[in-house]
């Protein structure tokens, strides 16, 4: 009894340092999840170009704080705006074509692995950003603090204030603008809020803005933690955002952020206890078991079907 | 009378292709390059036609096809590399492999089918990686699948007839079931389930039908690649060869069998195609420009090359060009 004490107090603090890496994966996680969730609410889309605005996000911060020289906090804000106009654009020429004559909502699933491919391979062509690895260096130092035996990181404190700083601002935006009520509108019923005189387009243009925005913050935070990047380093992420939204309740804004939170741990506890290499398979064990228990997700609301 | 006719045209037609192909490649105005990218394409062709059945006729949305053609290709990798080179074991091997990918299908299929449209792609999407998974780490199980450094030494089989004669009958199959009451009630499924399922069709069967034997086509196409290359690596069957695959289906419009195997052929030439026109300097580019060519593709035509109709004989020997694939297809896939 005295023994297995022992052993608690001396893994407690493991442990929770874990949790708290687990917290900074999942806070990222979190971040491009909305963007996701955000783009299917309103078009039933799975935007798989998703991960490489990440991926672009990632490289203008960097760049930013790099070559441009700009304090780190203008990076940040340079590679939202920068992503956020990459999102209307690709809205723009990609997708909204599609809308316009009524095509099937795949014809625009294959559209976005096109404009993914696209991304990615251009992205690579040694004019833009070049096919190889970068290494990140950071802008400010790594420091560590102790609390109790817990060591916490400069960088893990930076994501978490900014994530929660930028979900409070989304949180402000979705519920309390008038643009967030479009939003909410055109997500519940497109038909209707165009008929109430909603500019459904322009609604879906500002919800791609606003989902880029947030993964180009979610990139800068990416590479600063993990500090490499390089142009395909955004599938991977964007495939476990997307699951984690699913995971929460595509949809689902707080769906989203708890799928992203479950998915980080998950995936950082897998790796700590159990082994790194079966993480992802483990990860996805869970998703495939939760749909199973829960077929629209942790808190996606599965309603009766219409017939 | 007519139908006779039709199908002892048909039946040449594919017979004279057959010696057409043969003849060129053995004369060698197709050289051993372009000869090996004739068998990839219709070894996809093969898989891609199985994706067709599962998702273009019964409407179930699968992204982790890729997973059934890897779990065929390691099964008979394994296979032939164990118990030898011979034809009989090679024979086995295809059986096998395209027997372990459907007998997986099975079992996955059955929890996971209940899953509808989007959320259905997701779970074979996650069982896709799971797959991948344990592929990347299968030399623990066995030192011979090679894990992440990838199965080295399976004997070269696969040759030209048996991917020819491999894709005209995995067609055959699915056309064949299509227009079978078999079929019919997998369209039903596509089209509406609920309604389907009001009608007195037992649902979970026929999408279970269907998933089965497109992933055994899968894993059937799994085990000639195997043997074509005679090196298997793990990243041949991630999550973005199953996007491939799904491209495929949908480019060459959903419900249109023509429609897949032109478009898995003609994809895979392309990208070849680009490799051998492009300047050096300009290589890089090949995937931006294969990229943008979908893309354009997609948005000019979304509703697929074909669009759910069939280039069929009927069009050449004359007849009514009847058509009992029909309808969009997307109110049930709509219905998240």
């Amino acid at each position: 009894m005295g023994d297995l004490l022992e052993s608690i107090r001396n893994g407690l603090p493991l442990l929770l340092e874990q949790v708290l890496n687990g917290l900074q994966l999942g806070f990222v996680y979190a971040l491009i999840a909305l963007g996701y969730t955000m783009v299917y609410s309103i078009i039933k889309l799975i935007n798989f170009a998703h991960g490489d605005i990440f991926m672009v996000g990632a490289f203008l911060g960097v760049f930013g704080f790099t070559y441009w020289h700009l304090p780190w906090p203008a990076a940040i804000l340079v590679a939202m705006a920068g992503c956020a106009l990459l999102g209307v654009l690709i809205e723009r020429i990609a997708y909204r074509p599609l809308r316009a004559k009524g095509a099937p909502r795949i014809a625009a699933l294959i559209t976005a692995i096109g404009v993914s491919l696209f991304i990615e391979y251009f992205s690579s062509l040694k004019f833009v950003f070049g096919p190889n690895y970068r290494v990140v260096e950071r802008p400010f130092g790594d420091f560590r603090w102790s609390l109790g035996g817990v060591g916490i990181s400069s960088i893990q404190l930076l994501v978490i204030a900014v994530v929660l700083g930028l979900l409070l601002a989304l949180q402000y935006v979705v519920y309390r603008t008038r643009i967030g009520k479009a939003m909410r509108a055109v997500a519940f019923d497109m038909d209707a809020a165009r008929l109430m005189g909603i500019d459904v387009d322009k609604v879906i243009a500002y919800t791609f803005a606003i989902g880029s925005a947030l993964a180009a913050a979610a990139g800068v935070l990416y590479a600063l933690a993990y500090p490499q990047i390089h142009p395909f380093m955004g599938i991977m992420p964007g495939l476990k955002a997307f699951t984690a939204a699913v995971l929460g309740g595509i949809g689902n804004i707080p769906g989203a952020v708890l799928g992203a939170l479950i998915m980080g741990q998950v995936e950082v506890m897998t790796a700590a206890y159990i082994s790194s290499e079966f993480r992802d398979a483990i990860a996805f064990s869970l998703l495939i078991l939760v749909l199973l228990v829960r077929p629209a997700g942790l808190l996606g609301k599965a309603g009766p079907e219409k017939v | 009378m007519a139908q006779m006719s039709r199908r002892l045209v048909a039946a040449v037609s594919v017979v004279g292709l057959y010696i057409l192909l043969e003849l060129l490649r053995r004369t060698g105005v197709i050289g051993a390059y372009w000869a090996q990218v004739m068998d990839l394409s219709l070894i996809i062709t093969i898989s891609a036609v199985g994706l067709s059945l599962i998702y273009g006729f019964a409407g179930q949305f699968s992204l982790g096809h890729a997973a059934f053609y890897g779990i065929g290709a390691y099964t008979a990798g394994l296979i032939t590399k164990t118990l030898g080179g011979e034809i009989h074991w090679y024979v086995v091997a295809l059986a096998a492999g395209a027997g372990a990918a459907s007998l997986v299908a099975f079992l996955i299929g059955l929890p996971i089918l209940r899953l509808r449209s989007d959320y259905l792609g997701i779970a074979t999407l996650g069982f896709g990686f799971i797959v991948k998974v344990l592929l990347d780490n299968s030399d623990k199980i066995s030192p011979t699948l090679g894990g992440a450094r990838g199965m080295l030494g399976i004997p070269q089989m696969t040759t030209f007839p048996w991917v020819f004669w491999g894709a005209v009958l995995a067609v055959l199959l699915v056309r064949n079931l299509v227009h079978s009451s078999y079929g019919r009630a997998c369209l039903s499924v596509r089209e509406d389930e609920i309604a389907a399922d009001i009608m007195g069709i037992h649902t979970t069967r026929f999408k279970t039908l269907a998933f089965v034997l497109g992933c055994g086509l899968a894993g059937l196409a799994g085990g000639l690649y195997a043997h074509l290359y005679s090196y298997l690596h793990p990243q041949s069957f991630d999550f973005l060869r199953s996007l491939d695959v799904l491209l495929i289906v949908v480019l060459g419009g959903l419900g249109s069998l023509t429609g897949t195997v032109v478009t898995a052929i003609g994809l895979v030439f392309l990208q070849e195609w680009l490799r051998g026109i492009l300047p050096r300097d300009y290589l890089d580019w090949r995937i931006v420009i294969y990229a943008i060519i979908l893309i354009v593709l997609m948005i000019r035509r979304p509703q697929g090359l074909m669009g759910g109709r069939e280039w069929s004989l009927r069009i050449l020997v004359g007849g009514d060009p009847a058509q009992i694939v029909t309808g969009k297809g997307e109110k049930g896939r709509a219905s998240a």
